[in-house]
């Protein structure tokens, strides 16, 4: 999905001094905000054992389903109501926040570093080894990618980390696509070919040559790639197969709620509201980055 | 050309084995098997346990029960369902019309709606219109639709009432199934108020699916639109005295097309994901549905099956897009 | 909405010219696609809902309760040694017929020797076909049961049983038991799709199937010529929905009439409606928590006693169950004979808990897990977050508990070979008999490996009570022996006990004489539309 959004920034950029980076970037003010956004998120998670007035998982037998305290029936004391077994929705969220923003971040740490190493490995060596890497990455994408998630999920039981390494495979097949495009159009450059025959190793030339130049296509796809992971995160945990309770997962949490779809809509919409917020937060930030590294929408 | 689209095809073939090689072992690591899943409470008796796992095949060698499922797909034979013992590829053509119907629902949607906005976003870059479509596209784009879905049901057939909850039509009308696509089945039968009813029963799923690639399409549309009118014939075309809505419609639009008809070729795979999530939330009888219920009952061949199909018809469109994608524009034959 | 119910206000006159669909259609918002149309095979009440309104069987329950009565066979005589069953079959039976088949001639014996073999013996054609996993069958012992099966004349057949069964009558009066045509499946047979006979059935029963489109709809017309008279309703409809919540907006709505399994959290409202009555009948099940009797810290009385007493039962009831519960003490359902009423549960008492921990050496309390199912079941609507609340629970109580959960079959299967510490489960009864919970889910024979004994308890004083209840006839004897075995159960508590479940039907005003089964099925012959 991403890589499309992303399509134009295949083409190589040059290194650029990062105050120019940051020059063109805060000019756009989605961009901005979407960094605001995110920032926040990261402080609420960072400190939601100090914010967040309950801890997540503690249940209260006298307050179950209580709305948000502007609505009839609510109090301050649980100022976004309580769910289905009376456990804070505030802290719930607060909570929420920490895991799904990790969430998003391992899986696209993971995804990067190894959709990068196979991608090099694919696009040095050709060959055999491109075909056969290239020819499973197809296969991922071929097939839809929540189904293989939940396939995987399946095959590994469920759980945040599992639902975790699920979501990267799956997106593993732009970070190599990207990696391996850049090697190849670098080998082809005449100064590789004159490091090679000066006898510079492959792997240094690897790192010092070749990495740098796909680094700009890879920071806008792993910014993007983010809010992939985390919808599809959330994705699995709406269908029971993410994170399992009673820890506080935005997804498991609507998932949890949807049987009072009718009766309480804060248990519905305030989850969704959080990953909404959160996704396209990442997805500002990314669109920013790319406006930013992109040298063609430069004027 | 030719050596494009021959080595396009012969690329099918590895992937195609690749993913029954794939979808094959990952359904036999799940952990479980489907008769101790169907088994309930009171469980199973190990020794008919140990007889039907036998009469499957299941006690064989992976590698045997590999090489049987290639031969019978071969013969296009794709197994029986263990749980309702019904051919796959017979529940499979009973549900994809369903799932087909309400893709195309979604894609008219998105094309309709996404079309038009992007072109006039372009036209009218930097107005508040612009600005407009262009956040609500992010909007969309970053939508969980899962919950999504959950909104519009709460909305507009709880809150408001217009529109069913769920289902394809109004259990009032027996429609024959003649294409198995309800809103053309509908029609056929004759039946007044019954193609309404079939009608109201999609808006919200289609919308709900709709929305990732409405998304898609505005924001591609008017980055195309704008790229194509920043060129020089357009300028020419205006400098001409062309009217503003011609140089649209005819010169821009066209050359605009080529990445946005890419685009929505592409927004196949997406719609399959999107399917999954929308069926489970309108109980909308489709492959989709099929497949999550497939893993949970551990139905092995409905779930290779079913992968298979699907991943046939993503390939086969990806490829009708690629070779399109080809033959207009020369540079990609030399990435692949 | 009102434009939707003026486009099928004006619908409604066309079809009835065009199609023919008739005055009185009944909806059953059923929750969702049956396996097949073959009883036989078939392992859910979804399936059998499905089935049961095509076929008939040779003995039926008289609907609404336990009761045997006639059914295909008339009348029946058996032997004073209990071993030889004559039945007698009603004459002029008519078959349903369809696209594949049209009968030629009236039910016989032939049909019903042909439904007993095809699950019996390996050697008849049909045994493998669809399935020849005949679980109910199977379950119920007939293979062991049966001695011989005999046709005396068309109408007459005789069975007899290697052993006297009392239940023999009511296990033929279940639906795996429905009776298929002969003549259909030779004809099928012969023609090389037997698997037709499955998947387009013709059964002599009140409804027959005139389409099923999988995930979305059965639908049934009243047959007209059967046995008992042409159904009250003229078209039967199964609309397929999984969703209890969207179920409960259908019926609301009056896109159906009759809706199983509400969502707890929607009762409030369906009570409240005035279009709506809420039938309800308390089940005959049973949702606990078992704790492994043969691992550490539960193999101690006092730790199970203490964990006991640690979590809130109201609360889980309150919080999961809602008004479609009631707090379990013993490990049967109160409307069970021999229920023993003089026993009080454990109190809810965390500080009794923790003083009970610490003689038991557990002063700090311990790690343990806790496992969940990972779906709903009839006596339990929500395991995850039940364990959620018990987590809570025991946290107070220092006790650290970990949900796990796996895939339903591994579940049962890891749980019935010890695996758990703590294990919730439950069971539905089959034949209203304590026996079938005292003795199966908790006597030593079940404690074994890969039994359904999850406490792995095998306790003789109690073992000995309920193997000694099964040898004796007289039902005051061994009314005494299980209100006994239920004071020891509570004693030595090898589960905590969570609730009955109560069976809820929400059903339009508009259906006449709807009646709740005792085995949760729904049968539509004899309800009437107003």
């Amino acid at each position: 999905m991403t890589q499309i959004l992303s399509a134009g920034t295949d083409i190589e950029a040059p290194p650029q001094a990062f105050a120019e980076t940051w020059s063109y970037f805060k000019e756009n003010r989605g961009a901005v905000i979407g960094l605001v956004i995110i920032a926040a998120l990261v402080l609420v998670g960072a400190t939601a054992d100090l914010i967040a007035p309950y801890s997540p998982i503690l249940t209260n037998n006298s307050a179950f389903l209580k709305p948000p305290f502007w609505q009839a029936g609510g109090s301050l004391a649980h100022v976004l109501g309580t769910d289905a077994i009376g456990r804070d929705m505030l802290s719930r969220l607060i909570f929420g926040a920490r895991l799904s923003l990790s969430i998003g971040v391992a899986v696209t740490a993971l995804s990067v570093l190894c959709g990068t190493i196979l991608g090099l490995t694919a696009g040095y060596f050709r060959g055999v080894t491109e075909i056969v890497i290239m020819r499973v990455m197809d296969i991922i994408l071929t097939l839809p990618s929540l189904l293989l998630a939940i396939v995987i999920v399946a095959i590994l039981g469920p759980g945040v980390v599992n639902a975790l390494l699920a979501v990267s495979i799956v997106l593993l097949p732009s970070y190599v696509r990207i990696a391996r495009a850049a090697v190849i159009t670098e080998m082809a450059k005449d100064y590789v070919t004159a490091a090679k025959v000066s006898g510079v190793g492959g792997i240094r030339l690897m790192i010092n040559e070749v990495l740098p130049n796909c680094a700009a296509p890879l920071i806008v796809q792993a910014t993007l790639g983010i809010s992939t992971a985390i919808l599809d995160a959330a994705a699995l945990g709406f269908l029971g197969l993410g994170a399992q309770p009673p820890t506080a997962e935005w997804g498991t949490m609507l998932a949890d709620a949807r049987e009072f779809v009718l009766r309480a809509w804060w248990v519905v919409t305030l989850p969704g509201i959080m990953i909404l917020i959160t996704v396209l937060a990442f997805n500002l930030l990314g669109d920013g980055m790319r406006d930013a590294l992109d040298p063609k929408l430069k004027r | 050309m030719l050596r494009f689209l021959v080595t396009r095809v012969s690329l099918i073939v590895p992937t195609f084995i690749g993913i029954t090689l794939l979808v094959f072992v990952l359904t036999r690591l799940i952990p479980g098997d489907p008769i101790e899943t169907m088994a309930g409470e009171r469980g199973i008796d190990p020794v008919q346990h140990q007889r039907l796992i036998h009469e499957y095949g299941f006690d064989q060698p992976l590698f045997t029960q590999y090489g049987f499922y290639l031969f019978r797909l071969a013969h296009g034979d794709l197994g029986r369902s263990i749980v309702t013992h019904r051919p796959v590829i017979e529940e499979f053509a009973s549900l994809f019309p369903a799932t087909i119907e309400l893709s195309l629902c979604a894609m008219l949607f998105a094309i309709g709606l996404g079309l038009p906005a992007g072109i006039l976003a372009a036209v009218r870059r930097g107005s508040i219109f612009d600005h407009g479509v262009m956040a609500a596209s992010l909007t969309g784009y970053s939508m969980p639709i899962f919950w999504w879905g959950l909104l519009l049901i709460l909305l507009f057939s709880v809150l408001l009432g217009w529109t069913p909850v769920s289902g394809r039509i109004a259990v009032l009308y027996y429609v024959p199934s003649v294409t198995g696509f309800l809103l053309i089945d509908s029609l056929l039968s004759d039946q007044a108020g019954a193609f309404a009813s079939a009608l109201s029963h999609i808006v919200l799923p289609a919308i709900v699916l709709g929305t990732v690639p409405l998304a898609v399409i505005a924001r591609m549309t008017r980055s195309a639109m704008l790229e194509v009118l920043g060129e020089d014939y357009i300028r020419t075309a205006r400098a001409k005295g062309l009217s503003g809505f011609r140089i649209i419609a005819v010169h821009a639009l066209r050359n605009a097309l080529i990445p946005i008809v890419t685009v929505i070729g592409l927004q196949v795979g997406v719609l399959m994901t999107g399917a999954i999530l929308t069926e489970t939330i309108f109980s909308w009888p489709g492959v989709g549905k099929w497949l999550i219920e497939g893993i949970n009952r551990r139905d092995y061949p409905v779930l290779q099956g079913g992968t298979l199909l699907i991943g046939g018809i993503v390939m086969a469109v990806n490829l009708l897009v690629d070779v399109a994608y080809g033959l207009i524009n020369p540079r990609i034959r030399h990435s692949l | 909405m009102s434009k939707y119910r003026l486009l099928l206000a004006a619908a409604i006159p066309a079809m009835l010219a065009a199609a023919p669909v008739s005055a009185k259609t009944l909806v059953f918002c059923s929750e969702g696609s049956p396996e097949n149309f073959y009883p036989g095979v078939n392992t859910t009440g979804t399936s059998f809902d499905a089935n049961s309104q095509i076929y008939s069987r040779i003995v039926d329950f008289e609907r609404g309760t336990t009761k045997v009565v006639p059914g295909l066979a008339e009348k029946w005589d058996i032997s004073p040694d209990g071993l030889v069953y004559t039945f007698h079959l009603r004459h002029g039976v008519k078959w349903q017929s369809n696209a594949n088949f049209k009968p030629t001639r009236d039910f016989n014996a032939d049909d019903i020797i042909f439904a007993i073999e095809r699950q019996w013996k390996e050697s008849n054609p049909y045994f493998k076909v669809t399935s020849s996993n005949h679980s109910y069958f199977n379950d119920m012992g007939m293979m062991k049961l049966l001695k011989s099966v005999d046709k005396v004349d068309d109408y007459t057949v005789k069975v007899t049983l290697n052993t006297p069964e009392a239940p023999f009558l009511s296990d033929l009066a279940m639906e795996y038991a429905g009776i298929q045509s002969k003549e259909y499946a030779d004809a099928m047979l012969k023609a090389g799709t037997p698997e037709k006979l499955d998947q387009e059935p013709a059964g002599t029963g009140p409804f027959m199937l005139v389409q099923y489109q999988k995930d979305a709809i059965v639908r049934y017309k009243a047959f007209p010529e059967f046995w008992g008279g042409k159904a009250k309703i003229d078209d039967l409809v199964f609309a397929i929905t999984p969703d209890a919540s969207v179920r409960w907006a259908k019926l609301q709505k009056g896109e159906c009439h009759v809706m199983p399994y509400p969502n707890p959290a929607d009762l409030d409202a369906i009570r409240k409606d005035a279009n709506v009555q809420v039938l309800e009948q308390p089940g005959l099940n049973i949702g606990y928590l078992a704790y492994n009797t043969t691992k550490k810290p539960f193999d101690d009385v006092r730790v199970r006693k203490a964990v006991n007493m640690a979590i809130n039962k109201k609360a889980i009831i309150d919080a999961v169950y809602l008004s479609t519960g009631v707090a379990a003490i013993n490990p049967i359902p109160p409307t069970m004979w021999s229920y023993n009423n003089q026993i009080k549960d454990d109190p809810y008492d965390p500080a009794a808990a923790k003083k009970l921990l610490a003689e038991a050496g557990y002063p700090n309390g311990f790690e343990t897990d806790l496992w969940a199912m990972p779906v709903q079941r009839p006596y339990n609507p929500n395991a995850k977050r039940i364990a959620e609340l018990m987590q809570a629970d025991l946290a107070q109580v220092g006790i650290k508990a970990e949900i796990k959960s796996f895939e339903w079959g591994e579940y049962r299967k890891r749980a019935q070979a010890g695996e758990p510490q703590t294990v919730q489960l439950g069971w539905t009864g089959d034949n209203g008999d304590p026996d079938n919970f005292l003795h199966t889910l908790l006597g030593c024979a079940a404690a074994q490996n890969n039994g359904g004994n999850l406490a792995k308890w095998c306790y003789k004083p109690f073992d000995d009570i309920v193997v000694k209840a099964k040898s004796v006839s007289d039902q005051a004897e061994r009314t005494k022996l299980y209100e006994q075995a239920q004071v020891i159960f509570k004693e030595q508590a090898p589960w905590f006990t969570i609730a009955h479940s109560v069976q809820l039907k929400p059903v339009r005003k508009e259906v006449v004489d709807f009646k709740l089964s005792p085995f949760g099925r729904h049968t539509f012959y004899g309800v009437d539309l107003k």
